[in-house]
């Protein structure tokens, strides 16, 4: 399996200590759990964060205050307060229910949620799962909410849960191939699906953010973004908690810490894709400002202590990219009127797709119009390579090869067709 | 996908049957236990794709079959009986 | 550790397609599925083969099963349909399914692999030369993306890259990689072909399954 930066270090300590009730089992279990734990912070604490800053920033807005109550001034203990309230509420599940799959879509949105977060990198090695097609592995995981909410819409037996559910469950799986496109041209930029090494060379300044990269990457970034609220059914997209018009949609009869569930994996998924358009176009956790940067990376290089303050202050910065893209998809919400579903059908199909595809084959095309337009050989406007570039090439061991070489495909000389191969060159590349 | 008589039922089988062969061709891939290299992974690429594909034309072929005899059940589809 | 795991993981796929087939309401049916699918992907996890496990994600979970249920919803006819078997049907499927078991589990038992597994080895030592890095892991580790890429682009780095690759004796399934004695070069072919057979293969599904599934006017049953 792959390494885990934590585990090993979980491990190391657990055979060190030898303390005996942790060392009967497995120590890679131990490193689980703490990675679980952590995942699990990371995913309930922004949630809980941005249900608060949603009803403050909602009150404001309409020109009130929001919560005002509870934990003092600025009522930011509301969420625990939500919490306690809808724990204590009974659980009901309607009559005509399919009991099982009711009680089922509410854990199997949460967990494709969850699951995504164990790719998200908060900061240089602050990773739970390292994997070289991260961001490929996040969204495909991410796919999977939608059976959530089909089963959720179907499983609780009434008309309005179904429509709703088959309703939404059309505009999310929609919007994955938009989502697929966009996501995919950071990848293009920077040559790599890891997510860490994306913002790794991300690094150095402002210009080198992957959205100030070329002007497909530019747009680019506010596609992703619109994609992305309509794959989190937000607000102008929200038909399924379209309060006005569908009692509730997929989760009309679901009450208490059920219907919490699909709350906590909203505001989770706002968080995670807010995180990773942070990650793909803004920098990750890179400032953008060469001075902090420099100071920061000759820090971590020189001492473990400086590492660590590089790591937390990056993870600082990741969290106020993404908090700040969730208040503005927060603003969006309370700002716009919501679309019916044609349009948001419409939207995706005839705007976003080919919107999409066009900044997809611009973003190609954009360094082989450099590399044909200057001088020199270059790749992108700055100093700036994707990472098949940076990594070192394998040169062919040029063989000795005796007089003329005949070189044939399958058997047919190439003497007279556009195909050849030339003898020492570095090949397949 | 031989004892359902539900249209999607059967559908759901296929899948299945494809998706033991998928893992079979990965198996045969790893670099432990089988010599196919990479191509034991790029032939199961190809297997998902396909059968996403085949699922989607066979979906359609049984909503086509449903707008005409307002049933899933295939042992409805007998006018071509003997 | 990675042991139990696949056994854990294997039983679950396999009782969860059984649970397909037992299972009477169509809607459990697809979740049982889901529940097979998912743990093949984590065999294919297990297996290193990060990008076709998440691939089987996102596409037989996220996409193939969405469908189903969608033609579930279209089509039913009651809230929870239950399609009743009669025994005989049972016994009938039951004895081909037992068959087929049969037949390929002889095949399976038949294959000394003890024996294979020296020979594995043997071969193995041939085919690594140096292995190509990018990025965190080994390519035997999961780091696929790259080697899948270039091979589907017509572009097979890993046969043809290898340092080693004048010395092979024997040719590995299916590409001509030969290499004469007198220093002739062949290059491996490559996927691109079948690959864009795929793309064009897909929009045809897609015009198709547009076109079949379109909206058409109900017929009456009173006229037929």
């Amino acid at each position: 399996m792959h390494s885990f930066i934590l585990a090993t270090t979980v491990e190391n300590l657990i055979k060190s200590a030898d303390l005996w009730p942790f060392n009967q089992v497995h120590s890679g279990v131990w490193a689980a759990l703490i990675h679980t734990t952590l995942v699990g912070l990371f995913f309930g604490l922004p949630a809980f964060v941005f249900i608060w800053a949603e009803r403050k920033v909602a009150g404001r807005i309409q020109d009130r205050l929001g919560p005002t109550r509870v934990g003092g001034r600025f009522g930011w203990l509301q969420s625990l307060a939500d919490g306690v309230k809808l724990i204590q509420k009974e659980d009901l599940a309607p009559d005509a229910a399919d009991k099982m799959l009711f009680r089922l879509a509410p854990y199997i949105v949460v967990v494709s949620s969850f699951a995504a977060f164990m790719f998200l990198p908060f900061s240089q090695g602050l990773v739970a799962v390292v994997m070289d097609a991260g961001l490929f592995i996040a969204l495909a995981v991410l796919s999977i909410e939608v059976l959530g909410i089909v089963l959720a819409g179907y499983a609780s037996g009434s008309k309005w849960s179904l429509f709703g559910g088959m309703r939404e469950a059309a505009q999310m799986v929609s919007y994955e191939v938009p989502l697929g496109i966009t996501a995919v041209i950071p990848v293009v930029v920077a040559g790599t699906l890891n997510l860490g090494d994306i913002v790794e060379m991300q690094n150095g300044g402002l210009q080198n953010w992957i959205i100030f990269n070329s002007p497909f990457t530019f747009f680019a970034f506010f596609v992703f973004f619109t994609v992305t609220l309509a794959s989190n059914k937000r607000a102008p997209f929200d038909l399924a908690e379209a309060e006005s018009e569908l009692v509730g949609g997929f989760h009309t009869e679901y009450s208490g810490m059920r219907w919490s569930f699909f709350f906590l994996a909203e505001y989770a998924s706002m968080f995670f894709v807010s995180a990773l358009a942070a990650i793909l176009f803004l920098g990750g956790w890179w400032t953008g400002i060469p001075p902090i940067d420099n100071a920061l990376t000759s820090m971590a290089d020189s001492s473990v202590g400086g590492l660590y303050l590089l790591r937390v202050f990056g993870m600082k910065v990741i969290l106020v990219k993404a908090g700040l893209m969730v208040f503005v998809q927060i603003w969006i919400r309370w700002t716009l009127p919501r679309l019916r579903i044609d349009q948001v059908m419409t939207t995706c199909l005839k705007y976003l797709v080919p919107m999409s595809c066009f900044l997809f084959l611009g973003a190609v095309l954009w360094p082989l119009i450099l590399l044909s337009s200057f001088s020199e050989p270059r790749a992108t406007l700055l100093d700036f390579e994707p990472i098949g570039e940076r990594v070192p090439k394998r040169v062919l061991v040029e063989k000795e090869l005796s007089d003329e070489v005949e070189t044939t495909l399958l058997g047919h000389s190439t003497d007279d067709k556009l195909v050849s191969v030339h003898k020492t060159s570095g090949g397949a590349q | 996908m031989t004892t359902k008589r539900n249209a999607i039922g059967i559908l759901m089988g296929v899948e299945l049957v494809l998706n033991g062969a998928n893992i079979n061709l990965v198996a045969f891939s790893n670099s432990n236990y089988g010599l196919l290299g990479i191509d034991g992974q790029i032939m199961s690429l190809f297997v998902i794709v396909l059968a996403a594909a085949e699922a989607a034309v066979a979906l359609a072929i049984v909503l086509s079959f449903y707008n005409n005899h307002q049933t899933v059940d295939v042992d409805q589809a007998s006018e071509l009986q003997g | 550790m990675s042991e139990l795991l696949f056994y854990l993981y294997a039983l679950i796929a396999c009782g969860a397609a059984i649970a397909v087939v037992l299972s009477q309401n169509v809607v459990r049916m697809a979740f049982w599925l889901v529940v097979s699918l998912s743990s093949v992907s984590f065999l294919f996890f297990l297996l290193g083969a990060d990008f076709v496990g998440a691939t089987q994600l996102l596409i037989y979970v996220g996409g193939t099963v969405v469908l189903l249920i969608f033609g579930v919803m279209l089509t039913s006819s009651g809230p929870y349909k239950t399609i009743q078997n009669s025994p005989a049907e049972l016994a009938l499927s039951g004895m081909i399914g037992l068959a087929f078991l049969a037949v390929i589990s002889s095949s399976v038992f038949s294959v000394n692999w003890i024996e294979n597994s020296y020979r594995l080895a043997g071969a193995k030592e041939h085919h690594d030369g140096e292995q190509l890095k990018f990025g965190y892991n080994d390519e035997t580790e999961g780091n696929t993306t790259r080697s899948l890429g270039t091979a589907l682009l017509g572009v097979r780095f890993d046969k043809d890259y290898s340092p080693e690759a004048g010395k092979h004796a024997h040719s590995h399934g299916g590409e001509e990689h030969s290499h004469h004695d007198h220093g002739e070069v062949t290059v491996s072919t490559g996927y691109l072909l079948p690959f864009e057979i795929v793309s064009v293969h897909l929009l045809v599904v897609l015009v198709g399954a547009a076109y079949l599934a379109r909206a058409k006017r109900r017929v009456d049953v009173q006229q037929a």
